[in-house]
């Protein structure tokens, strides 16, 4: 069942509308009439199974993914910036080139050295991307992104190939950014405890339609020894399909895992057409 | 370069140690740190000379080995009578390079190959970029190139005297040619090499088709680019052979045939070597440009 965000009536201008977003991959549909709005300066989570559309709604959403089957709206700032899971760097070309890449104007070098600074790299903008660890790595992608000063920040699971210590390190640093630049943001992730950290909603993607879309009301420290926290948190692994009373979840098991293939309902759905 | 215009977000202490998973690697210095005592250090960098010196030696040790071996092969008779000794290769090449012969054909030479080369190159890397940036053009034009290329192009050297004649023309269209397809294919390769998830992140970062080709395209195809070029020159130099072979009056494969004539062996092997020495060199100039152009590379280089 689809629920549509409460954000749309507050919000003045969202920064993102989307209604009835169709897309199809050789006759599968993987966004089923898709309804999402984020209002400017929002951050949004977006979780779901593996396969679920996650990635495939933000790809639309930057500009990535011509090939939409259909939609009544879809309205998505100018100005995007993506992050993906693997930092992409050009690696012939050097750490403050790579944040400059495509920046128009002549301070563009300054501005760049800014933003290095901003994500702590301050020093090493003559590196090749060859010469920094993972989480540097994708540092200098945050910082690439960053510069431009998106109205629309789009992450697709930036943080996954970072190990546990450095994730959280890059918690902070992307709250801090966040709220200094202030861009709505649509952050894909399979980690409910990242999406509770991080977000003003979370939003549970299903068979390509939005399956819960709920309120992080979570108070400031969002430490997870709060009972409202743990409460979040069980009704996201719910969602996802997993038991959080089974056992003891420390670490969220890969959602995919659990639940293998999802295909039943929605091949005698997408038959139908 | 350390100037910072804005605080570091990042908390205190976290130039992360702990969440490298591609170290940097070592630099290439043999010092590696300030030596605790001067004799300490003077004694290593003694060393590192001593080092450096003895694997430039293994470097050339195998030339050197070749040479010694020729030099007592034919001094000893074990090469036949009609090998020359290394010493009258030499002064057999002194004796060219004073009469102003060795001069003359040596630039004859490298004006055909020039001009060649001149208009090959720019051609196949002109033909790969296009096929590579373009699908239309590379359904066009790859059916007829890889026909082409299948046709060894030496094969061509007596249709080309018929339709250019014996002068310049022909020798240089022959040299034109070769380097032709080594270079289209490697472009070509080379540009649908490239990863398309960088091509993907440099478009969302605002950068037109120019921009993404001369950015990323070309500079993600650059070395398999250089590969061609250095197969490029090496079939230059195969093609001078041939062309300089019928036909003509100078070159240094006239000299080399002019020799023949009269059993001067020290005159061919004095070619033989000139031969081998332009193919180095001209290596060396493209693996020059590779070290600077691909210094952001890490590859494996061997143990």
């Amino acid at each position: 069942m689809a629920t549509h965000s409460g954000g749309l009536t507050t919000a003045p201008a969202p920064a993102v509308r989307i209604t009835s977003l169709v897309r199809e991959f050789a006759g599968r549909r993987v966004l089923d009439e898709l309804d999402l709005s984020i209002a400017p300066d929002e951050f949004v989570a977006l979780i779901g199974r593996s396969g679920s559309g996650k990635s495939t709604l933000l790809r639309v959403l930057g500009g990535i993914d011509h090939e939409v089957t259909g939609y009544e709206e879809l309205t998505a700032p100018e100005n995007v910036s993506v992050v993906f899971q693997d930092a992409r760097l050009l690696p012939w070309k050097r750490v403050l080139d790579n944040v400059a890449l495509g920046l128009p104007g002549s301070d563009a070098e300054a501005r760049a050295r800014t933003a290095l600074a901003e994500v702590g790299l301050a020093g090493r903008e003559n590196a090749w991307p060859v010469e920094l660890s993972g989480g540097e790595q994708q540092r200098v992608a945050l910082a690439r992104s960053l510069v431009r000063d998106p109205e629309l920040l789009l992450a697709d699971e930036p943080f996954g190939a970072l190990d546990a210590l450095t994730r959280l390190r890059m918690h902070t640093l992307l709250k801090q950014l966040c709220a200094r630049h202030r861009p709505a943001v649509l952050l894909v992730t399979h980690d409910v405890d990242e999406a509770i950290a991080l977000a003003d909603r979370v939003v549970v993607l299903d068979h390509g339609r939005i399956a819960a879309d709920l309120r992080v009301d979570v108070p400031a420290p969002r430490s997870p020894g709060t009972a409202r926290y743990a409460a979040l948190r069980d009704e996201l692994l719910t969602l996802l399909g997993l038991d959080p009373t089974a056992g003891t979840v420390p670490e969220p098991a890969d959602p995919g895992a659990s639940q293998p293939t999802d295909t039943t309902p929605k091949n005698a759905k997408g038959s139908d057409l | 370069m350390t100037q910072s215009t804005a605080p570091p977000l990042v908390a205190p202490g976290d130039p992360p140690p702990t969440d490298a998973d591609a170290s940097p690697p070592a630099p290439a210095s043999t010092e590696r740190s300030p030596g605790r005592s001067t004799a300490r250090s003077a004694r290593r960098s003694l060393a590192g000379a001593a080092l450096a010196a003895a694997l430039r030696l293994r470097r050339v040790s195998g030339l050197i080995a070749v040479l010694l071996l020729w030099w007592l092969g034919s001094g000893q008779g074990w090469l036949g009578s009609t090998t020359p000794s290394p010493g009258s290769v030499w002064s057999a090449a002194v004796e060219l390079v004073r009469s102003g012969e060795y001069t003359h054909h040596l630039g004859v030479s490298l004006e055909r190959v020039g001009k060649g080369l001149a208009i090959g190159i720019p051609l196949g890397i002109a033909l790969g970029l296009a096929a590579g940036l373009t699908r239309a053009v590379e359904d066009v034009i790859d059916a007829p190139i890889q026909a082409f290329r299948m046709l060894p192009h030496l094969a061509l050297a007596p249709v080309f005297i018929i339709w250019f004649g014996i002068g310049e023309t022909s020798k240089t269209m022959l040299i034109l040619i070769g380097p032709i397809f080594p270079l289209y294919i490697n472009v070509l390769h080379g540009i649908r090499g490239v990863d398309n998830r960088l091509v993907e992140a440099a478009r969302s970062c605002g950068l037109s088709r120019w921009g993404l080709t001369r950015r990323v395209i070309l500079p993600g195809a650059l070395p398999q680019i250089l590969v061609g070029l250095r197969q490029a020159l090496g079939i230059g130099w195969l093609t001078l052979v041939v062309a300089e072979q019928t036909a003509t009056t100078s070159g240094i494969g006239y000299l080399m045939t002019d020799a023949r004539e009269f059993l001067r062996t020290d005159v061919m092997f004095v070619v033989l070597v000139t031969y081998a020495l332009l193919g180095v060199l001209s290596d060396l100039l493209v693996r020059l440009v590779e070290r600077r152009a691909l210094a952001w590379r890490r590859g494996y280089t061997g143990r």
